[in-house]
C-alpha cells in the first residue's frame, strides 16, 4: 500500500554520481529507487547503511537517510539502526570484499538473527576500489594483481554461505536485468527478516565479463534459468530443457513433466539450486517466514511498564544511616 | 570481653569452588548494613575451576570494615580464613605480622598439604607460623556433622562449609546474622533443604566460635560516622550500568548497549539485559566491532548509544570509534582495563590503556576521556560521561579497571532531583529546510537529526567532509579546517566540566598527581603524612581529556610532582608533555593496587629527598 506520492527520481540525491561509465552499480541504483516508490516508501523512513568499496558510495546518491561507514560493517551499523527503530526500511549495501571478507563474521550473524533488514551484495568478483584485486568469490585461477599466477583460493558461494546461517530470504539477481532485479528487491523490501541479494555486478574495468558465460546474450538463455514459487523449473531457448532431482542430486533433463516445481520453503531444494553451477538460478532462492529479531526485542521491552531508575536503585538490599 | 577495634582487614580464601567470593561479600554486606564502612578486593584466578586444592586455583577476598572513614580494601589482612592449604600458601605473605588464622583443619592432611606443594606431614612443621596465632576449626567435618539430618547428598552439604566459617568469622566480629539469613532464603526460594542447610552451617559455625570464645577474642567494630541517608552497596560495573540508564532517563533517550562479552567487563552487560523493564535495549553482538557498530547504529537513529569492554576490545573497536569521532556522533564507550598487553591479566588490575584510549586511532582523533576513581564514583561518572557525549555530540570514553569493577562499598543513593535529572540533547526537534548536517553552534557542535524525521535526509560517513555544506571533500585546507574544528570542540568541552580539585594546600612542596582507581590508596597516604604535618597535596583527575582548565595553574604552584600509575607512567607521558613540568613517575606493574604503606614510603622519601 502506498502511502507517498515519490517516484523513482524523487529519491535522486544532490550528488554527482561517481562511478564508472558503464558500471553496474547505476541499474541497481535506480532499482532501489524504483521499488521504495513503488513501495511508497517515505524518504525519511529509509536508511541506507554501508561499507568501503565501490558499491558503498550508494548512500551519497540517494536522498534518503544514510552513513557511508568502514570497511565490512555496513551490516553491523544497520542491526543498530534497526534495532533502535524497528519501523525504519534499512538497507546495508555492501560488495564481495566488503560484505563477504572483512565483513563477513556480520554478514553470517545477522542472517542467524533474522533482523529485518535488506543486504545487498554487489558481486563483481573482484576489489574494485583498490584496483583490482582478487575478492573472496573471484573464481580460482583468476590472475589479478595480487594473483600473477591465478587465485590459490576457492570462491565462496554467498548463496550456501547464506543459507547455511540460515537464511530466511535469498535471491540472486544481476544488475543487467533491471527488470528482474527490480522484482527480487521488492521481494526482499517486503520480506520481514534478513534478506539476503546477491546482485551479480560487471566490474567493466577490472573484471570485465566475469558473468559472460551465464549472462551473456549468447549464453543467457541456456545457462540461466528465473525462478518462480510454485512453477516447473523449465527453461532454455526453447523452453525445452528442466530441473530435475535425480538419487537426491538436481541435473538438468528434457522432460517437463519431471521439472522440479520450485518451492522457495523447501531448504532441501533451495541447498540444490545454491550448489548448482552448469545453470544459474536466478531469483528467490529461498524464502520463510520466521520470527523477526528487532521487532522480538522491542516486544521484551514494550510489553512491560517503564520505572525509573531511582526505583531500581531503591529496591532490595539497602539501609539507611542516621 | 570484647575488644573494640577501629577497623580490621580480613582475608576470605580457599579454592575457586568453595564459595569464597560469595563469603566475603556476605560478610561485607553485613558488616555495611551495621553501619560501618567497608572496602572489598575479591581476587580469583582467571581458570573457572582450576584442579582443586592447587596453589593456582586459589580465590580470595579481601574485606576491610570500618568504625571510620575508609578508602582501601586496606594493604595487610589481619585475619586470614584459609580454607585449605594451597590458600595457606598463597596469602600467608601478604599478612600483617601477627595476624590470625583461622584454618579448616579438615583441609590441612596430607594429601591437601602435597596439592598445595608444601613437603611437610602436620602444621607444626611450618616454622612461619610461629609469628602468626592460629585458630583451628573442623570446618568441613563440622559442618556435615551439623547437616546430618538434612536430607541432601553429601556434596551439597560439603558445600556448605562457606556458611559455617561465614557463621564463624560473625560469631568473632560481632555480626549480625540476619542480613545472611534473609539472602539465604532469597537465593534458594523453593529449595527447603538449601536453605535449612545453609542457615545451619551458618548457626554451627557461629556456635561453635561461641564455645571457643575462651581461646580467642571477639572483636567489635562500632559504626563509622557516615554521611545520613539511604545506602546500598555498589560495584564499579554495576554503577557504571546504573548511571547511564539515569543518564538515559535525564536525556529522554532509550539506551542501547551493545557489547561482546570480556572480563572485567561483562557484568554491565549482564545488569543491563535484566533492564528491560526500564527501557534498555541490549544487542549481545558476534564480536567487539560489531558491539560498537551496533551501537554507532543506534545513536545514528536516536538513542542514547554504549559499548562495554576491556582492553583488548578497545583495540578491535578503535577503527570504529574513530568513526564515531568522524561522524561527531554521541557513544558512551567503556574500557574496564586489566592488565596487559593482549590477553595479559585478564583478572587483575592495571590502568595501562590510557594512551591506547587517548591516541590509539589513525589520524588527527580527539576524544573525551574520563576516569571514575573508585566504585561509588562509577554512577557519577557514567552518568556524566553520557552527558558530554550527547552535550558535545563525541564519544566519551571512560576509563574503569578491574579493581573499581570487582570492589564494592556502601553507597549513598543520592538526590536524584537535584543532581541527575536533566541532560541537554543536541537533537533537533522541528524539522527545517536545507538541513546540513556538519553545521556548529558556538561550542562548534552539529545538530542531530535522525532518521523518520521528514525534510531532514542527510547522509554522513567516514570521508572528510567540507565544513559548510557537509558533502565529501578533499580540498587540503578544508581537511586542514575540519582537523581544527573537531580540536576546537573537544577544547570547548573544558567549560563543561568541573576545576580541577586539590586536597590539601593550594601551593607547596609536594604535588601528587593521579587519576582511577587509585584514589582511595593515594588519598589515605596523603592525608596520613599532612596529619604528620607534610606539605604535599593531591590533585586526583577524573577528566583525563581536556583537563579541567585550572590544572596548568596548579601544576606550576609545586616544588615537586610525582605521578603514581599502575602503569610505566603513561599520565605521566602526557602531563609533562603539556605543562613542561618535569613530574617524576611512580609505577607498579603486578596486576596489583598500590598499597598504602608502599605509598607513604615513596612519598615521604620524595618529601625527604628535597631537603
Amino acid at each position: 500500500m502506498k502511502n507517498n506520492n515519490c517516484k523513482a527520481k524523487d529519491y535522486d540525491s544532490d550528488e554527482v554520481i561517481r562511478w564508472c561509465p558503464g558500471c553496474g552499480d547505476y541499474a541497481i541504483l535506480s532499482s532501489v529507487k524504483k521499488v521504495l516508490a513503488d513501495l511508497g516508501k517515505k524518504k525519511e523512513e529509509v536508511v541506507f547503511i554501508s561499507g568501503i568499496g565501490c558499491s558503498s558510495r550508494f548512500p551519497y546518491y540517494i536522498d534518503t537517510y544514510g552513513m557511508h561507514s568502514i570497511h565490512g560493517r555496513a551490516v553491523a551499523i544497520a542491526t543498530g539502526v534497526k534495532i533502535q527503530n524497528p519501523k525504519l526500511s534499512v538497507w546495508a549495501i555492501t560488495g564481495d570484499g566488503d560484505g563477504l571478507a572483512i565483513g563477513g563474521n556480520h554478514f553470517i550473524h545477522a542472517i542467524r538473527r533474522n533482523i529485518n533488514i535488506n543486504i545487498l551484495i554487489f558481486n563483481n568478483e573482484i576489489y574494485g576500489l583498490t584496483k583490482g584485486q582478487y575478492s573472496p568469490t573471484s573464481k580460482l585461477g583468476l590472475n589479478t594483481s595480487t594473483s600473477p599466477n591465478g587465485t590459490l583460493e576457492k570462491p565462496f558461494n554467498p548463496a550456501i554461505l547464506a543459507l547455511g546461517a540460515g537464511a530466511t530470504f535469498f535471491a540472486r539477481s544481476t544488475a543487467s536485468e533491471p527488470k528482474h532485479l527490480y522484482e527480487v528487491l521488492k521481494r526482499a523490501e517486503s520480506h520481514c527478516g534478513t534478506s539476503v541479494v546477491e546482485i551479480y555486478q560487471n566490474c567493466v574495468i577490472f573484471n570485465d565479463g566475469a558473468f559472460e558465460d551465464f549472462l551473456g546474450k549468447e549464453n543467457k538463455e541456456n545457462n540461466t534459468i528465473s525462478l518462480k514459487n510454485g512453477k516447473p523449473m523449465v527453461f532454455g531457448k526453447e523452453f525445452n530443457q528442466t530441473l530435475q532431482i535425480v538419487n537426491n542430486n538436481i541435473i538438468v533433463g528434457n522432460k517437463i513433466e519431471d521439472a522440479i516445481i520450485h518451492d522457495e520453503k523447501n531448504l532441501s531444494q533451495s541447498l540444490l539450486l545454491a550448489t548448482l553451477d552448469e545453470v544459474k538460478p536466478l531469483g528467490v532462492i529461498r524464502c520463510i517466514d520466521d520470527t523477526e529479531y528487532a521487532t522480538s526485542i522491542s516486544n521484551s521491552i514494550e510489553n512491560k511498564t517503564q520505572k525509573t531508575t531511582s526505583e531500581l536503585l531503591y529496591s532490595g538490599a539497602t539501609w539507611r544511616i542516621n | 570481653m570484647k575488644n573494640v577495634l577501629e577497623h580490621i582487614v580480613i582475608l576470605f580464601s580457599g579454592d575457586s569452588g568453595d564459595g569464597i567470593q560469595l563469603t566475603g561479600s556476605q560478610f561485607s554486606g553485613t558488616s555495611a548494613k551495621m553501619g560501618n564502612d567497608i572496602a572489598t578486593f575479591p581476587d580469583y584466578p582467571s581458570e573457572i575451576r582450576a584442579p582443586s586444592g592447587t596453589t593456582f586455583g586459589v580465590s580470595g577476598f579481601q574485606v576491610h570494615i570500618g568504625a571510620k572513614q575508609i578508602y582501601t580494601p586496606g594493604d595487610r589482612p589481619d585475619v586470614l580464613v584459609a580454607m585449605n592449604p594451597a590458600a595457606l600458601k598463597v596469602k600467608l605473605p601478604l599478612l600483617k605480622k601477627g595476624a590470625t588464622i583461622i584454618i579448616d583443619d579438615d583441609a590441612f592432611n596430607r594429601s591437601g598439604f602435597k596439592k598445595a606443594g608444601y613437603n611437610i606431614e602436620t602444621l607444626n612443621d611450618l616454622k612461619e607460623l610461629q609469628n602468626f596465632k592460629l585458630i583451628h576449626a573442623p570446618i568441613t567435618s563440622q559442618t556435615q556433622k551439623a547437616l546430618s539430618q538434612i536430607n541432601l547428598d553429601n556434596k551439597s552439604k560439603r558445600r556448605c562449609k562457606n556458611f559455617y566459617a561465614l557463621g564463624l568469622c560473625y560469631f568473632m566480629f560481632s555480626r549480625n546474622q540476619d542480613t545472611t539469613k534473609t539472602w539465604i532464603k532469597e537465593k534458594f526460594k523453593g529449595n527447603k533443604a538449601l536453605i535449612e542447610a545453609n542457615i545451619k552451617a551458618l548457626e554451627a559455625g557461629y556456635h561453635y566460635a561461641e564455645t571457643i570464645e575462651t581461646s580467642t577474642s571477639v572483636y567489635h567494630i562500632p559504626e563509622a560516622p557516615l554521611k545520613k541517608g539511604i545506602y546500598r552497596q555498589i560495584n564499579g560495573n554495576l554503577g557504571i550500568a546504573w548511571g547511564l540508564m539515569q543518564a538515559a532517563e535525564a536525556s529522554g533517550l532509550d539506551l542501547f548497549l551493545g557489547s561482546y562479552p570480556i572480563t572485567p567487563a561483562t557484568e554491565i552487560l549482564q545488569e543491563l539485559s535484566k533492564r528491560g523493564d526500564f527501557g534498555v535495549k541490549t544487542f549481545q553482538a558476534e564480536d567487539e566491532i560489531a558491539a560498537i557498530c551496533a551501537s554507532i547504529g543506534a545513536s545514528f537513529s536516536g538513542a542514547l548509544a554504549a559499548t562495554t569492554t576491556s582492553g583488548p576490545g578497545l583495540a578491535l573497536k578503535s577503527e570504529a570509534l574513530n568513526l564515531a569521532v568522524m561522524l561527531e556522533l554521541p557513544i558512551v564507550v567503556v574500557n574496564v582495563q586489566r592488565g596487559g598487553p593482549s590477553t595479559g591479566l585478564p583478572t587483575k588490575t592495571e590502568q595501562a590503556d590510557l594512551l591506547q584510549t587517548l591516541y590509539g586511532r589513525n589520524g588527527e582523533s580527539p576524544l573525551i576521556v574520563v576516569a571514575a576513581s573508585g566504585a561509588g564514583d562509577t554512577f557519577d561518572m557514567a552518568f556524566h560521561a553520557a552527558r558530554l557525549s550527547l552535550e558535545h555530540m563525541t564519544p566519551v570514553v571512560l576509563l574503569s579497571d578491574g579493581y573499581i569493577a570487582n570492589s564494592s562499598e556502601p553507597w549513598r543513593i543520592p538526590d536524584f532531583k537535584e543532581n541527575y535529572n536533566h541532560i541537554n540533547t543536541n537533537l533537533v526537534e522541528t524539522p527545517y529546510k536545507a538541513y546540513k548536517p556538519y553545521a556548529r553552534n558556538k561550542q562548534m557542535v552539529r545538530p542531530w537529526a535522525i532518521p523518520g524525521m521528514p525534510f531532514m535526509q542527510h547522509r554522513i560517513g567516514g570521508l572528510e567532509k567540507d565544513y559548510n555544506t557537509g558533502e565529501v571533500s578533499y580540498v587540503p585546507e578544508n581537511h586542514e579546517k575540519m582537523v581544527e574544528a573537531r580540536a576546537k570542540k573537544l577544547d570547548l568541552v573544558t567549560s563543561n566540566i568541573p576545576k580541577q580539585t586539590l586536597e590539601g594546600k593550594g601551593q607547596g612542596k609536594l604535588l601528587i598527581i593521579s587519576w582511577g582507581s587509585t584514589y582511595g590508596a593515594i588519598k589515605t597516604a596523603v592525608n596520613y603524612l599532612q596529619e604528620e604535618g607534610h606539605e604535599i597535596t593531591l590533585a586526583h583527575l577524573k577528566y583525563l581529556n581536556p583537563f579541567p582548565s585550572n590544572l596548568s595553574d596548579i601544576v606550576e604552584r609545586f616544588e615537586r610532582i610525582l605521578i603514581p600509575e599502575l602503569n610505566k607512567g603513561q599520565l605521566l607521558k602526557v602531563i609533562n608533555a603539556k605543562y613542561h613540568c618535569n613530574a617524576k613517575s611512580y609505577s607498579k606493574i603486578q596486576g596489583l593496587p598500590f598499597t598504602i604503606t608502599e605509598l607513604i614510603n615513596v612519598f615521604k622519601s620524595e618529601l625527604e629527598h628535597e631537603k
